[in-house]
């Protein structure tokens, strides 16, 4: 019989199989009666002789199944049965799972679109480039040129530098917009193709500014112009000077760089028309160029390519010894580059966390699959009397934990992916082009069943141990009673663990929330409070260098005339701690003649500023005085260095009043002030040099505007806009309080700690359901004796005692675990969240109170119930 | 009370007497039990249903062919029937059957001959 046919004929077959069996104790009850027994006795013996037929059967039926099949399918349908017969249980246990899977997933999504996969470019495993600031020299174009022509490691080489702060004119509205400005061959070393219209390639470049085109991001093109399609070959003004829209980008394309999406891409060759003063040819300037990058040539390592390159980059800087400085440096996956290192460890840390909610979960899950299965004992014992073997039971067991935790996964998968799409086109901090793409795809489905998996198994070889030792006859003797003997069981110790969990998850969260609100009132070396800045580039509305100057003196009177306001000052490029945006200057002693960086005396922080900016900024003087606008370019030069800079070179603060230092390009200046220390670029650098330079004396055309009032921000902002457009209509403005600027800087802090907050949430809930679930199953197993105690006479007290002594002990070792385990965590925090000190008072303190509060609200409901307790009632009932 | 089945046969002796039996002479369950423990002289004590698992296994392997009949005795019976695959197999398990006899006897009384 074939096993096709053999399918149609089983039926047949097990009907023939009874019907024989019954023949067979029928001839033989016949044969015992012809013998002389009664028919009762003869069919007694007949079945004895005969032996178990349900088994026999099972065997004969066996032979011909496929046998682990179809019993996992029955496992399969037992187990539904089962669940559906306790929904509470069910649903609670698959919530839980679907919250902790979820969380994994979104972990595991962010992860993955953050580091394992930065760019949605083919092959962007091979694709390297330098990372900014890293001192290779690589930023400055006739270097990138000299990298291109000579290494022998890439395919070919692109390039590119942030635009930030274009006006933009279609026509109607003028806008502020940032772009990435990039080489020719940008598009082809990417591998990518457009999504509309062309890119700009290598050929259209004839030297500088030979090539006013721009291609669109999928997402500007679809926010700004609508999806357009008739966009291709629109001219627009890009700061007053006409470009051609080319094509759209396709929409997966996001710039080359991790969080940062520009709205449209420009060719290099045309980049001084957007930001002038940056000069494309000139060797020494480090500002044209943000990264190199291209693809490895296939067999060249990362390693060979890191030789080649540094070794590119030492030859540079020997033919160029004035221009050009050259660090060692590693390659790094292009995307990766900027921001990796904290994103790494957040990201790493954020796992860890998440792993241990579902750890969790999984405990418990598992202690209240050992009170089900210890409810269930009297009908493992039927089982096991009826003739099962163990495995089959525990294997059934098994498949309902499977079940559960693969429904868990299946809806956390599916939040998650709604979440993790939220998250992609959230934009944290309107007007930076921040951005967070993370886009699930197969991995994401993959990691959620095998945690399903996994944690399935684990919680539910929990009653293991309890089903193999059951003996079915001490079981169905005494009923289900509740072991009184044993000191430590399997689930105290999930509590305790599930409780350590979430005390860890507490602690981290106070940690985290403790560093944020050190971090906002830690010194900056400025008073971001009260104080409004206007972004204002003079480049946008056809200014140069001589007419920006005496425009700029304009807006700042004109800003103080302004009721309401202390006091206004103006700053060059950005504002200390805003965009991590920095630019540096080397300094050297009064008397080098060979001003290379090799040679410098101190390479500090450069900001160009107004006289009344440090009163508006808030910044303190320590000695000496402020700027004046008698010092202007035909007066001496003259700075103010922060107390670093003066304790550094100078040995003092007083000690540098007066003394003479070279500028890079070679002008001399006069320390005239000392300012206060502060953060520059991010909140947790160790402090760095800064040297203050008048404005009047090294003009440029971007610039924020910084005005110190009380007045309500939303007046202010409306009083600046006007005064603004009175001065000159055309020029866009970007009004922003300096605390909104800020928020880029804190933004990190603030995401961990808002992740945190939400791990610890859920731990919590979690360690409050678990102690719930020992709480009430312990009074109800209880209840008879809590009523003979209380018929005895037992206070209040007493008997909350008994009934809640177990799961209160457990509460507080667990708690004291988790806290020890928080606190000797904290090299992990202090990754994600500036000034994370555990070690905190307030966090202990918090902690302490935290897991109180929870043991409190678990143990209420079943404390109330345990007290209700009626003794005659209990008693009468079994 | 039995639980497990204790086996006091090696797997196959069951498959080996009962292709024996069916060789001898065509017959249905309850006959081939009665065959089996009067030839055995009573010393084999088999439990009766075990018989239909084993059977079912030789009906898988084409050992044995099944039918419904009626019996001697007007009963609805199902006759099993050796095949000739079944004869073959029968052939092959006495003889290694009879040489692991032979090998145990000699390990267990040594020097004394096999009863042939």
């Amino acid at each position: 019989m074939s096993w096709i046919s053999s399918i149609f004929d089983r039926r047949r077959l097990f009907n023939d199989l009874n019907e024989e069996m019954r023949l067979h104790i029928e001839e033989r009850a016949e044969q015992l009666m012809r013998e002389g027994m009664s028919a009762n006795e003869a069919e007694r013996q007949a079945r004895v002789a005969f032996g178990n037929p349900t088994l026999m059967e099972e065997r004969s039926r066996m032979v011909w199944q496929w046998p682990t099949i179809e019993s996992i399918v029955a496992d399969v349908r037992l187990s539904l049965r089962q669940l559906r017969k306790s929904p509470g249980f069910t649903l609670a246990a698959i919530v839980t799972l679907t919250l902790a899977i979820g969380a994994n997933a979104v972990v595991f999504g962010i992860m993955d679109g953050l580091i394992l996969r930065p760019l949605n470019v083919p092959e962007a495993d091979r694709l390297y480039g330098t990372q900014y600031g890293d001192g290779s020299g690589f930023q400055s174009y006739p270097n990138y040129r000299d990298l291109r022509a000579r290494n022998h490691s890439f395919d070919d080489v692109a390039a590119f530098n942030f635009n930030l702060g274009i006006g933009m004119d279609t026509g109607n509205d003028p806008s502020v917009t940032n772009a990435f400005a990039v080489t020719g061959n940008y598009f082809d070393v990417l591998r990518v193709h457009p999504m509309l219209g062309r890119f700009f390639h290598a050929s259209d470049e004839h030297g500088p500014g030979s090539a006013p085109y721009i291609v669109l991001t999928y997402a500007f093109w679809h926010t700004r112009f609508n999806d357009d399609r008739s966009v291709v070959g629109r001219v627009v003004r890009l700061n007053h000077h006409p470009f051609t829209i080319v094509g759209v980008a396709p929409k997966g394309l996001q710039g080359t760089i991790l969080f940062v999406a520009p709205d449209f891409f420009l060719p290099i060759v045309n980049q001084d028309q957007v930001f002038p003063g940056n000069s494309l040819n000139a060797r020494e300037n480090t500002h044209a160029v943000f990264e190199v990058f291209g693809h490895l040539k296939p067999g060249v390592s990362v390693a060979q390519a890191n030789a080649d390159v540094n070794a590119i980059g030492a030859d540079l800087e020997k033919t160029y010894p004035k221009e050009v400085s050259h660090a060692s440096v590693s390659l790094a996956r292009e995307g990766l580059t900027a921001f990796a290192g904290p994103a790494k460890a957040f990201v790493a840390g954020l796992m860890l966390l998440a792993a241990l909610i579902l750890l969790a979960a999984c405990a418990n899950l598992g202690s209240l699959f050992a009170a089900r299965a210890a409810d269930r004992g009297r009908e493992v014992a039927l089982r096991l009397a009826l003739g099962s073997s163990r495995t089959r039971i525990l294997r059934q067991l098994f498949t309902e934990a499977m079940l559960i935790s693969l429904a868990g996964g299946a809806l956390g998968v599916g939040a998650s992916v709604a979440l993790l799409k939220k998250i992609s086109v959230w934009q944290p901090i309107s007007g930076a082009p921040l951005h967070i793409p993370v886009i699930p795809d197969a991995k994401l489905y993959w990691y959620a069943l095998a945690l399903a998996l996994v944690s399935g198994f684990l919680f539910g070889i929990v009653p293991v141990r309890q089903v193999l030792r059951a003996n079915p006859y001490e079981i169905v003797k005494a009923g289900s009673s509740a072991r009184m003997g044993r000191r430590v069981t399997v689930r105290d110790v999930l509590l305790v663990l599930q409780i350590a969990i979430c005390a860890v998850l507490v602690t981290s969260s106070m940690v985290a929330v403790r560093g944020l609100m050190n971090s906002m009132h830690s010194s900056f070396g400025f008073e971001p409070h009260n104080v409004m800045t206007a972004g204002v580039n003079l480049a946008m509305d056809g200014y140069n260098v001589d007419t920006a100057l005496p425009m700029q003196r304009r807006m700042i009177d004109a800003m103080r005339t302004i009721p309401g306001v202390e006091s206004a000052g103006l700053v060059n490029g950005y504002p200390p701690l805003v965009y991590t945006a920095s630019n540096r200057d080397y300094v050297y002693k009064q008397g080098t003649s060979n001003l290379i960086p090799a040679n410098a005396l101190i390479s500090p922080y450069r900001y160009e500023v107004s006289p009344g900016y440090f009163d508006a900024a808030g910044t303190i003087l320590l000695a000496g005085r402020s700027f004046a606008w008698q010092d202007d370019a035909h007066a001496p030069g003259v700075a103010i260095i922060n107390r670093h800079f003066a304790d550094k070179i100078f040995g003092s603060v007083t000690g540098a009043i007066g003394r003479n230092l070279k500028l890079q390009d070679g002008t001399m200046v006069q320390v005239v002030g000392v300012a206060e220390d502060g953060k520059y670029v991010s909140l947790t650098e160790d402090q760095e040099p800064a040297m203050f330079i008048p404005f009047m004396q090294s003009p440029g055309l971007a610039a924020y505007l910084v005005v110190r009032s009380h007045r309500d921000p939303q007046q202010l902002a409306e009083a600046m806009r006007s005064k603004m457009r009175e001065l000159d209509a055309a020029l866009p403005v970007g009004l922003e309080t300096y605390s909104q600027l800020l928020d880029t800087v804190l933004f990190p802090a603030r995401v961990a700690t808002m992740a945190l907050g939400v791990l610890g949430f859920m731990g919590a809930l979690l360690a409050v359901t678990g102690i719930f679930g020992m709480a009430a199953y312990s009074v109800s197993k209880r209840l008879r004796e809590l009523g003979i105690r209380m018929a005895l006479g037992a206070k209040k007290k007493e008997v909350l005692q008994a009934a809640l002594a177990r799961p209160l002990r457990l509460l507080v070792i667990g708690s004291a675990s988790g806290l020890i385990l928080g606190l000797l965590a904290t090299k992990v925090l202090a990754y994600i969240v500036y000034q994370a000190t555990p070690r905190d008072p307030f966090v202990l303190v918090g902690v302490v109170l935290a897991m109180l509060l929870l043991g409190l609200l678990a143990t209420w409901i079943p404390a109330q119930r345990a007290l209700s307790v009626n003794p005659l009632t209990l008693l009468r009932e079994d | 009370m039995t639980n497990s089945t204790p086996r006091d046969l090696f797997p196959g002796a069951l498959e080996m007497m009962i292709l024996e039996s069916l060789r001898r002479q065509p017959a249905h369950g309850y006959a081939l039990v009665q065959s089996i423990q009067q030839r055995s002289n009573n010393l084999l004590q088999v439990e009766e249903g075990s018989l239909y698992p084993a059977l079912q296994r030789l009906l898988k392997s084409r050992l044995v062919k099944a039918e419904w009949g009626v019996s001697s005795t007007n009963r609805k019976v199902r006759t099993y029937q050796i095949t000739a695959a079944g004869l073959r197999h029968l052939e092959q398990q006495i003889s290694s059957f009879e040489r692991m006899f032979e090998g145990i006897a000699l390990v267990l009384k040594p020097g004394e001959a096999p009863a042939s």
